[in-house]
């Protein structure tokens, strides 16, 4: 089980080594065709980077925590397979308070996921990233109180669902 | 003097090993994460909301799979999909299709997929972003239907 955990590791690494060597080919291609375009890209990035970086901290904190506090065993008992509802709603409400964009948050659902957290509860996790607290006011502005309390009960309701299908499919 | 298995205890109780280590872990994800920050800035700079209220035809069926395709493929804080779907209400896209775009918007995610697929795993990231993608459709039925129920 660790050998494979540890083979996955090393695959996930060197995918992303060459995903991020193609899109900074893609990058330099853009610069030889479209200098303006590409450096606005680029200065976008920036901006997105520099918005991002006290969420990541913000997650290897949160990782370190994870690993001092809780042991394997207690996230199997949480998370895990035997978690039953608790492990749903503990995953319904993560997703909502979690901050920040999707993918900081990826590394630690990858160690939740080695320690013992199941499939379908990352997904309902993920999904209901959807339901972002502080930008509700927003949504209410836009689309009226009544759309966004449906929207977001369906939300919680379809991210169920889409654990639950996971799991299924799980192998 | 003390065993192996004692030091590697301590060790694991310090707190500053441990941040050390989810700082490590953490760093072997970086390279996917500055690849899809990359990918956003190209999007932000080259993907308009005008161009995205360009495609939709006035088909109910077809604009919901159209909006629901769109949300997918774009990415962003929530709120610019909010601004941009006011702004479909505005030139006349039904409701439907507007909640299918923010919700697919939010919870499918093509640019980030490399990213999800490289630390999640290739087959549990394509598995959940198409699950999302078929869903964003019977939640946008579901709100906009119940919303027209209760008005």
């Amino acid at each position: 089980m660790k050998n494979k955990i540890e083979k996955q590791n090393k695959k996930g690494r060197w995918s992303g080594l060459y995903f991020l060597g193609i899109v900074i080919i893609l990058y330099l291609f853009l610069f030889c065709l479209n200098f303006e375009n590409a450096y606005n890209s680029l200065k976008a990035s920036g901006d997105i980077l520099v918005k991002l970086i006290p969420v990541l901290f913000l997650v290897v904190f949160l990782m370190g925590l994870l690993n001092y506090f809780l042991k394997p065993k207690a996230i199997s008992k949480y998370l895990g397979k035997g978690s039953g509802a608790r492990g749903w709603i503990l995953s319904v409400l993560a997703g909502i308070i979690s901050h920040g964009p999707i993918y900081a948050w990826y590394p630690l659902l990858k160690e939740l996921r080695e320690q013992g957290m199941r499939q379908g509860l990352t997904a309902v996790f993920l999904y209901n990233r959807a339901i972002k607290i502080p930008l509700l006011p927003v949504m209410i502005f836009y689309f009226g109180i009544a759309f966004t309390v449906i929207l977001l009960f369906f939300t919680v309701i379809a991210s169920l669902i889409e654990g639950k299908v996971i799991e299924m499919f799980e192998c | 003097m003390k065993n192996i298995k004692q030091e590697d205890d301590e060790k694991q109780k310090n707190i500053g090993f441990i941040l050390y280590k989810s700082f490590k872990s953490f760093c072997a994800s970086l390279p996917v994460l500055i690849g899809v920050v990359l990918l956003l800035g190209l999007f932000r700079v080259n993907v308009s909301p005008q161009l995205i209220s360009s495609i939709f035809s006035g088909n109910f069926f077809r604009d919901i799979i159209i909006s629901s395709v769109i949300g997918s493929i774009s990415a962003g804080n929530p709120i610019t999909s909010y601004i941009i779907g006011a702004e479909l209400l505005k030139e006349g896209v039904s409701l439907f299709a507007v909640a299918a775009f923010i919700v697919a918007w939010v919870t499918v995610g093509v640019i980030q997929f490399p990213a999800e697929a490289a630390i999640l795993g290739k087959r549990f990231a394509l598995k959940r972003n198409l699950i999302s993608f078929v869903l964003a459709i019977p939640v946008s039925l579901a709100t906009v239907g119940v919303l027209m129920m209760i008005r």
